[in-house]
Formats: C-alpha cells, structure tokens, sequence
C-alpha cells in the first residue's frame, strides 16, 4: 500500500464564530479525484484554500506523502496546481504573456506548449488580445489553459467549470480523467454533475457531524 | 523560446522576469504613472503661490519642498503596489509558486521605484532650479533622492502589504508608513542643506545608504509575511 499523496486527519475550521467542518479526514491517492460537495456557505472554498496553504485558519493535520505539510513547503508547491476563484489573468497582458509569466514562476510547467494549450482552451487567435477585450469566459479559459501546460501531480481546482460552456466544460472534464488516469490527483468543487465515473469519490461537507467522511 | 527554459529556473530569470513584468503592466497603463508626477510638480509649483515667491526665503526652503513634495507622491502611489494583483488573483498565483515570495516581492518593489522614484529623482533637478536651490545643493539632492527613494518605496511596501486585503487601505497606509519615513526626510532634506551651505554631505549620505541597504535585506521579507497574513484571511 502507498502512502496517499494527500492526507487531512482531524481538519477544524470555524469561521466566525460557525463551525464550518470539524473531525475532517480523507486521503488523496494517486490517481484519484475527489469533488468535494456541499451548499452554498459550507466552507468548500474554505477548505481547498486550507489545503493549498493559503489560509492557516485551521486545526488539524494535513500530511504530503506522509510528511507534515508545513515541513516539505517547497515540495508541495512545486507538485501544486491552484485554480481559484479568482482566475490570476492580468486584464492589460495578452493571454500569452499571462501564461509566460505563470510558466516562469512554476518549474512543472512546459513553456514551449503555450500556443496548443491556448488553442486546446478554444483561444486560438486570441493570442495577442489584451485580457480586458476578452469576455470573463474566455478570462478564465485563459487560466484553464495552465491545466494544459502543468505537470504538477495535485491539482486543486475550485469551481473549475464557472462561466464555461458546455463543449468546454466536457474538454475540461475529460482533461482531468486524463490526469487522473495518468496517476495525477484532483481536488475540486463544482455544482456540475460530473461525468467521471472511475476513481471519482466525494467529500460532503455541511453534512451531519460525523458523517463527513468520505463515501462513494 | 530554448528548450531549457524550463530546467533552469534560476532565481535571477524569476527577479529579471517579474521585473519586466511589472514594468510592462506599468507601460500599458502610463496614464497611471503620470499622477504622482503631476503631484510632485503641483506641490512645488504652487509652494511658491502660496507662500511667498521671495528667492531668499524660497532658496532656504527648497529642499524641503522637493523632499516633502517626492515622499508625499511616493506614499501616494504606494496602495497601488500589491492591489491589482490583489483583486485579480495574480497575489495568490506568486503565494503558491515554488519561488521565494521574498525574491519576487523585491522585483516588484524595484519595478515601483523605476516608475516612481526613479522619474521623480529625475524631475527633481528641474523643480529645484525653479525654486533658487543654491547650484552646490543641486547635485547632493539627486544624490540623496537616488539613496532615499528606493527606501521610501521599500517601507511604503510593507505598509501595502499589510493593508492589501482592506476595502480601504489608502488612509492606513499613510498612518502605518509615514512615521517610519521620517528618518529619511530628516536626512535627505540635511544633504541637501548641508551641500547649499557648502559644508560635507559624506555622513549624511552614508547614513541614507545605510537606511537603504537595511531595507533592502529586511523589508521584502516584511512584505512577503504580511501578504501572507492579508490573503490567508
């Protein structure tokens, strides 16, 4: 048995003064995907933004290959692919010059496949627009288009699929069973149902207490 | 586009490619840039006005009009720093990336001196003959100007840092920063008073040179800490 590349035991957080999940635990394999589910207020982008490490407001133990998580800081970033809800587009670059910038800052990430994973997103002939004459759809297609490019083994993705049609929404669903097949592992939220069938489990939060855990 | 541009990621190419980032972004928007200028030069202009247009008087105050006049346009410009990066996501792509935060903090803050500090040093010789400077003040205050302007820009970071994450950080950052230029505005404005009145400026300015490279060592470590604190509420 492998260590799971993800390990939350015991996660807590509480946002003002509301207890948003206590006694979390799951494991993320290799090769798996987890959407994590749950209304609107349940602390969903809450615990992704714990689990990249941008928030600390938390208790509990999150573990990478089995090594606290605050000990292999830069290990995990360089295997971490972060999708917020913010896209990370600078509206006065080009959608070139964006993912540049990103490919510079992330060593996971092929700087020469910029063009197909921008014309992968449906922004072939986009290439030298500026962000802000683009429409917010194709904004975040933009950042989707770093989905393409990265190598990373984890990625966290939140709300992935907002203001996507749907042709891309399939692309983008069967991009990450692609990564998921190849051994990579998603975490995600999404109100979409998901088509993914294989390797698919789901983490219910806002569910009654000690029924958070993982089924499915 | 060489096929190792992804093995060698060498921390220099991350300074190098954020400064010409930033630099770039400031290009695209020049009208931008143009505020603080037009500041710089109102304040100095209408001094004058104001007070009284006497080239004795206006000889003796000079330096301080110019050196008030470029920390104020310096603070001004100062919220914008982080802010848009802020709102757009662009901050948390720089928190997650394997890059040391300090490093890419720095090539920010030397990109916001280049189109603040740097410009205004420039202009300052200008605003200095227009008010009576004394020509042997002129070159000590672009020298003090040189050494103090990327420390306000580096101290005013901190204070961006830390306000980032608040709907309104611009009066707060006035507050947070202003107390910690004042060292600098005392022995800016001192060169420059020094050099006029024809004594040695060498202490005064190896003391500026020393708020500079303290600041340089300490402050883009301050700021990648409190940008940690703003985004992770």
């Amino acid at each position: 048995m492998t260590l799971p590349l993800l390990e939350v035991k015991d996660l807590f957080c509480e946002r003002d003064e509301r207890v948003l999940f206590e006694g979390l635990s799951f494991a993320l394999n290799p090769g798996e995907i987890i959407q994590v589910e749950g209304p609107n207020g349940s602390g969903k982008t809450t615990l992704l933004r714990i689990l990249s490490g941008l928030s600390q407001a938390f208790e509990g133990d999150i573990f990478l290959n089995g090594e606290p998580i605050d000990e292999v800081r830069d290990e995990f970033l360089a295997s971490l692919l972060y999708f917020g809800h913010l896209p990370g587009v600078k509206a006065t670059l080009t959608p070139e010059e964006n993912l540049r910038w990103y490919c510079a800052l992330h060593p996971h990430t092929r700087i020469e496949g910029i063009a197909t994973a921008l014309s992968n997103v449906g922004l072939f002939g986009y290439e030298d627009v500026p962000c802000h004459s683009l429409s917010a759809g194709q904004n975040r297609r933009v950042s989707l288009a770093r989905l393409y490019l990265s190598q990373a083994p984890l990625w966290i993705l939140d709300e992935p699929f907002t203001a996507i049609d749907k042709r891309g929404v399939a692309r983008k669903e069967a991009l990450i069973a692609k990564h998921a097949e190849q051994g990579g592992s998603v975490i995600l939220t999404t109100h979409h149902e998901l088509a993914i069938r294989d390797n698919l489990r789901r983490v219910s939060l806002g569910a009654p207490q000690g029924d958070a855990d993982a089924h499915g | 586009m060489r096929t190792d541009d992804t093995l060698e990621l060498s921390l220099s190419r991350v300074f190098w490619i954020t400064l010409k980032r930033d630099l770039m972004l400031a290009y695209r928007r020049r009208n931008d840039l143009v505020s603080p200028l037009m500041f710089f030069l109102m304040v100095a202009t209408l001094f004058p006005l104001g007070v009284s247009p006497d080239p004795q008087f206006l000889s003796q105050a000079a330096a301080g009009i110019v050196w008030v006049a470029a920390l104020l346009a310096t603070l001004l410009s100062m919220d914008s720093l982080f802010r848009s990066d802020y709102d757009d996501g662009s901050l948390e792509q720089m928190l997650l990336s394997p890059q040391p935060l300090a490093l890419l903090v720095f090539a920010k803050i030397c990109a916001h001196w280049m189109i603040s500090g740097l410009p205004l040093t420039l202009m300052a010789p200008l605003l200095a003959v227009m008010l009576f400077l004394p020509e042997q003040g002129m070159s000590a205050m672009v020298i003090s100007l040189l050494l103090g302007t990327p420390t306000l820009s580096l101290i005013g970071a901190i204070g961006a840092g830390l306000t980032v994450g608040l709907r309104k950080g611009g009066v707060l950052i006035s507050l947070l920063v202003l107390p910690l230029y004042i060292p600098v505005l005392i022995f800016g404005t001192g060169t420059v008073q020094a050099a006029s009145a024809g004594l040695p400026v060498g202490g005064y300015l190896a003391i500026l040179g020393a708020i500079l490279a303290l600041g340089m060592v300490l402050a883009p470590v301050a700021v990648a800490a409190s940008l940690r604190i703003s985004v992770s509420d």
